[in-house]
């Protein structure tokens, strides 16, 4: 029903970045501390090395709950379905941004800081692959460039994980619950300097290979192709 | 081994039929009225049986089961009920062996596409395209 996660001691979350247990509370008896979860070695997250958590993993069904919860959160006050997607857009938006100097401090050797991909292409290879492997534990299926806009590229996932459990209405067919996944992308992309609009587009086809199919469309803007020319 | 499962029905806590599939033509058609009065009518058989459980036993209300099984000639129905009242009958020919892992694995099913899918209400009809496909494949691939 589930991937299993490794049997390990203490909370493990999807991002160390954004803890859901902030709490620390030693001087109290363990009677006091019987409603808060702390870990039984008193470490919290905050104590642990950022490097620590590269192997931990999160039960996908939990993961599935809490982003079931989000979404019918964010519909609650929705007046259509692109408002919608732009809320769950601003939900994964702070997610992104923390990612990346969390992401690029992993990746970094002593003698080798890792640099922030300035570029178009090496910041796509960066979420395709780096990021990508960090959320969903593999790489993007496909980079592509527009063949019409030099502003677009696309990045594909040919099942991602955020849908793996939703089957949206058929009055709803528009909507795709990826645009979260999209607003971690925009994130990633403005926290370089590279500005960007991000959506996610269904392009599965019905009894194909793979239904749910997503294209995460990335739209740079102007200034950004053209400071890439220049360089 | 040639195996088959004619049907699923998943009926709700309330007693409503909220899903029903058939995976063959080998059962006659019936409307879905029918269908509904068969929901609701197991479900009560069901309640009522669970309560002939001897008191005298001793064995605690939550353990007691009503009907879990009922044979004609040529089917088989094979109940199992969630912890929360949840019930999924399965039609079977008579001699299918293994029934309560197919049952399990169609729970499974419904735990993962169904209850964990935001757009879904508890308790009302399912119409979950990914439960459907994933129903559809495990039952093709036995």
């Amino acid at each position: 029903m589930t991937t299993a996660a490794p049997a390990q001691q203490g909370p493990k979350t999807l991002v160390s970045s954004t803890p859901l247990q902030p709490q620390r509370m030693p001087q109290q008896s363990p009677q006091q501390r019987a409603g808060l979860r702390t870990p039984s070695n008193r470490k919290t997250i905050y104590d642990r090395n950022l490097n620590r958590t590269r192997t931990a993993e999160l039960s996908r069904a939990s993961f599935a709950y809490l982003f079931g919860e989000m979404v019918g959160y964010a519909q609650k006050r929705v007046t259509g379905i692109q408002d919608l997607e732009r809320r769950l857009n601003e939900a994964g938006y702070p997610l992104g941004q923390r990612l990346l100097p969390l992401l690029l401090l992993r990746s970094s050797t002593p003698t080798h800081p890792a640099a922030r991909p300035t570029r178009i292409l090496p910041l796509l290879q960066f979420i395709a692959h780096t990021l990508w492997r960090h959320l969903f534990a593999r790489s993007a299926d496909s980079i592509e460039s527009s063949s019409t806009n030099n502003h677009e590229y696309m990045i594909s996932d040919n099942e991602p994980l955020v849908n793996q459990y939703i089957s949206v209405p058929k009055e709803m067919s528009q909507l795709n619950c990826a645009a979260y996944v999209a607003g971690i992308i925009e994130g990633v992309c403005c926290g370089v300097g590279c500005k960007a609009g991000v959506s996610a587009h269904n392009a599965g086809e019905e009894g194909g290979m793979w239904p749910g199919k997503t294209v995460f469309l990335i739209k740079f803007e102007e200034e950004v192709v053209k400071r890439e020319g220049t360089k | 081994m040639h195996r088959v499962v004619y049907s699923l029905i998943i009926i709700n806590k309330a007693g409503g039929l909220v899903y029903n599939r058939d995976f063959n033509n080998a059962l006659n058609k019936v409307s879905v009225n029918d269908l509904l009065v068969l929901a609701g009518t197991f479900h009560g058989v069901h309640a009522i049986t669970k309560s002939l459980t001897p008191s005298s036993l001793g064995i605690p209300s939550s353990q007691r089961t009503g009907i879990e099984v009922l044979e004609s000639s040529h089917f088989r129905l094979t109940s199992f009920q969630t912890f929360t009242g949840t019930k999924f009958l399965l039609f079977t020919e008579p001699h299918q062996p293994n029934v309560d892992v197919i049952i399990r694995k169609v729970y499974e099913l419904y735990a993962d596409y169904v209850t964990k899918n935001p757009f879904y209400q508890l308790e009302m009809p399912i119409r979950c395209e990914a439960f459907d496909r994933h129903l559809l494949t495990y039952m093709r691939a036995r």
